[in-house]
This record gives C-alpha cells, structure tokens and sequence, in this order.
C-alpha cells in the first residue's frame, strides 16, 4: 500500500503539479480506512492524503471501492445500513468520525455533487438558498441574494439563470440542474468538494462547463473526483489515485498514471486491457 | 519485457491497429536496412545499375511514413491511448520519421556512386566507407531488433555504437583532407566520397534517435541529448 509522501512527489523538479502539490498542506488525509457492508470489505486499508486546492480524482474498475471511499469523506456512508467504517479520515487534522462532531456542519464544509443531478423540487433561488439559510450564514435578505448570486457565478450559470431565479430547478437541462448542484454545494462555503461522476449523465459539451468549472473552482477549494471516463480524469485532475478491489493501488501525479504508471494493474486498466 | 503486454487489449480491433503499426515499421525498417546495404555495395562496387534501383526504391520509403503516420494519427483520434500504448504511438510516428531521413541519406550515397562509377574508381577513402558503412550497418540493424523485441539494453548499445562512429568519422576526414591536400586533382572525387562519409554519420545518428525511442517505449524515461553513460544509468534505474 502506498502512502504520499510529499517528498516522493517532488521527483521531477519540471513538474509544476508536484511542485504546486508539496508545496501545500494536507487537507484530508485517511489512514487505514476500511469500510465493510456486512462481512464484506469493501474498501482494505487505504492510506491517502489530499492537498489542498488540488484536484485529485479516483479511478478504477466497477466495484473498487473508489465511490465507497469517496463517500467515507464527508461521512455519506453512516447513511448505509450495516456499513462499518474503520480507520482515521481527519479533515485539517481533526477526526472528522469523532462522536461529538456535528455531521451536518462536516458536510457543509465537504460538499458532495452526485452523478445525476439532484435538484430540490424547488426555485432555483431556494436550491441555492438553502443551505445558507439553514446553516444561518446570512442575516438579511440582500445577503442571501448575494450568497445566491455568487455561487451561481462561480458554477458559470448565473448569465442562464438570472432572469428566472423563481422558476423550478428541476426545469433546466441536466448540464444547467448538475451546475446548479455545485452551485448549491459551493453556496454553503465548503472547503472540500467530492463529486461522484458528476458527468455521466451529461453530454460532452455540458460535460465540458462542468470540467472548466473543476479547474476554476480548484483555486478556492479542494476537489476529489470519481470518474469512469479516463480522459476526465486526464483533463481535469492534478492527481490521479488508481483504485483496485477495494485497495489503493497507486497514486501519482495525472501525467505520470498516463504516460508511465508505476504499476502493472494501473497501466492494464488505463491502456484498458486485464491479462 | 516489463509492462510490454500487447495482444491482451479488451478490443481486439485496437489490438489489431497497434499490431498493425508495428509490423509495418517492422516492415519500413527492412526496407531502409536494404537500403543501405544497396547504397553501400553501389558506391564500393560501382554498379550504377544497384545505385539506380536505391533512388527508385525511395518512393516506397516515403509511402511507407505517410501510411504509418496516418495509421498513428488514426489510433489517437479513436482510441485515446494512455500509458505504453501511447508511448508506442509516439516512439513510431518518431522512428518514422528518422528511418524516413536513413532512406534519404541512402539515396545521397546511391546519387554519390552514380557519380563516382562514371568518373572511374578511386580506391582513396574506400576502407573509410567499407568500415564506417558495416558500423552503422549493425548500428540499424541492432536498433530495429531493439524496437521489435521492446530491448531498452540494446538500445543504449547502439547509442554506444555511434559515439564510435562519430570518432571514425572525425578521423577518416582528418585523413581524406590531408589526401586532397597532397593531390588537388583528387578533390572532387574524394568530395564524393566525404559526402558519403557524411551520410553514413547521419545514419548512426539516426539509428541512435530510434533507439533513444525504443528506451522512451520500453522505459517511459526520455534519454534524447544526454550522454551514453547518463543514458545507461536511466535504463538501469528504472
């Protein structure tokens, strides 16, 4: 199993990304996390660390447990009946599975976007209002519509939408509904944002916003994604971690699992052969 | 060969795309090697009639670069690929290109035999081309079995090979100038046979080129403008 090092990263000095990545702090970081359903262990001791405003995204065949260890971020998996987490995530050293932690406050700093896009049957105002309005984080009126408007303008939808803020959600196509969903997710201020294959749903050029949109984002927050599509995962991440039935097989800068992964079953699964 | 697993592809139609740029660089590298077999035996023989068929043969040559570079072309639009598949993509359409330039420097020595067995023989310079020509003979012959056997050693041993060829051909221009030095009614004709020199110094280099490919493939590492040793030191590492 391999752990990141900051040092191990930093191996070739030409590389910007390394270079960027050491040079930041841990934001998440897991220790021996495993996650069993029942008997079954879905995920065998992973050892990672997240920097921060990098965007990392997690790759791997179905049912490698990249989803299921994305999930344990932000705590999404206590939802899941006979699912038992073990191990340490900490978010900026804090444990974020200790007892006395509000788990609603944790979610708000580690928002989650879906794969397909789940807006409340609601305005597009209130989707985006709120979470602002439950967490408190604005006092009058003119502050949430600046809360609104600002979110909306960081996930590019605001020149699409300003005009029918009281229209429902649900009425945009699914590239606008799944911009307004990290809308939403960015409304509440967070400080990591785990997306799990926010694209599938989508065609390539809705695709594309959401991709620009992860490389604007990264400046302000941390991103860890879970895609299928490889060329994604190219695209848009700093680095890449190549999941394996249930283990953490390689992480690496994105350059290197394309062009020169260190392990077999990273590179039989990118070049996409299984021998 | 480490991580060198082509055939296992889940699609069998990339399998066979990739299958089929190698056999066809396969098949381009023995065209060149022929080549320069021709052109050699052309100009220390002075059969005009083999130097004739080298230059006509070298339409096939460039043919062969624009069939394979389109078939690269081909599997990086369709198929996206990562890791040593790209790297292969990449090693080829680059090896293309330098077997391409071998075939032209081939050509220029056929161009130079033509003119050498009209003007009669000179026999000045001869043991410089029979010994530098069988250098860079097996220097392409050991870079296309590298490429077809994924041999990173082998290819630092041509990279080797032609440090040595660059020495020879230092040295036996030393001795053609003081050559015409001595008889300036030789100039021309030695003229020739330094051009010739000069091409098959090409072709070492160009064999190298192929072979630092070879190390890219087979190592992920680019060895290009770095020295023999260094270049040994980057294969043994990884």
């Amino acid at each position: 199993m391999k752990m990141v090092d900051p040092d191990v990263m930093v191996r070739r000095d030409d590389d910007r990304q390394s270079q960027r990545a050491a040079s930041q702090g841990v934001k998440m970081s897991a220790r021996d996390v495993k996650v069993f359903y029942g008997d079954n262990e879905a995920i065998k001791g992973i050892d990672l660390d997240i920097m921060e405003n990098e965007v990392i995204a997690f790759i791997g065949p179905s049912g490698c447990g990249k989803s299921t260890f994305l999930r344990t971020l932000n705590r999404m998996n206590d939802t899941i009946e006979n699912c038992r987490i073990e191990g340490k995530v900490t978010l900026d050293g804090e444990d974020i599975y200790d007892p006395s932690l509000d788990v609603v406050l944790l979610r708000a700093k580690v928002g989650m976007v879906f794969q397909k896009p789940n807006p409340f049957p609601k305005s597009i105002y209130d989707n985006i209002a709120y979470g602002p309005r439950l967490h408190g984080l604005a006092k009058r009126k003119y502050d949430l519509d600046e809360i609104v408007e600002s979110s909306l303008r960081k996930a590019g939808l605001w020149e699409e939408v300003k005009d029918r803020l009281d229209r429902p959600g649900t009425g945009l196509s699914g590239g606008q509904q799944q911009r307004l969903c990290i809308a939403r997710a960015i409304a509440v201020s967070p400080e990591v944002i785990l997306m799990d294959e926010p694209c599938s749903a989508l065609d390539p050029i809705a695709t594309a916003k959401i991709e620009e949109l992860i490389d604007e984002l990264t400046e302000s927050y941390t991103i860890a994604i879970v895609t299928h599509s490889m060329q994604q995962a190219a695209r848009v991440s700093h680095r890449t971690a190549y999941f394996h039935l249930g283990e953490l097989v390689e992480v690496n800068d994105t350059e290197t699992v394309f062009t020169n992964p260190e392990h077999e079953l990273t590179e039989a699964y990118i070049t996409g052969r299984f021998g | 060969m480490d991580r060198m697993h082509f055939g296992q592809h889940s699609s069998s139609q990339f399998n066979e795309a990739l299958e089929s740029i190698r056999n066809r660089l396969m098949e381009m590298g023995g065209l060149v090697e022929k080549q320069v077999v021709d052109a050699l035996e052309a100009l220390l023989r002075a059969d005009s009639g083999l130097a004739e068929k080298v230059l006509q043969t070298e339409d096939r040559v460039d043919q062969q670069e624009i069939l394979i570079d389109e078939e690269c072309a081909r599997v990086l639009a369709l198929r996206h690929p990562a890791a040593s598949d790209l790297r292969l993509i990449i090693a080829v359409s680059k090896a293309v290109s330098d077997l391409e330039r071998i075939g032209d420097e081939s050509a220029k020595i056929a161009a130079m035999a033509l003119q050498l067995a009209e003007e009669g023989e000179s026999p000045r310079g001869y043991v410089e081309v029979r010994h530098i020509g069988n250098h860079v003979r097996n220097m392409l012959r050991d870079t296309l079995d590298a490429f077809a056997r994924f041999d990173a050693d082998k290819a630092v041993e041509v990279a080797a090979e032609d440090s040595e060829v660059d020495l020879e051909y230092r040295s036996a221009m030393r001795a053609l100038v003081t050559f015409m030095m001595e008889d300036p009614r030789a100039i021309s004709r030695v003229l020739n046979i330094i051009w010739s020199l000069r091409a098959l110094e090409r072709i070492g280099d160009h064999a190298r080129n192929i072979g630092e490919q070879v190390i890219f493939l087979v190592k992920g590492t680019d060895v290009r403008h770095i020295s023999v040793d260094e270049m040994e030191k980057e294969v043994k590492k990884t």
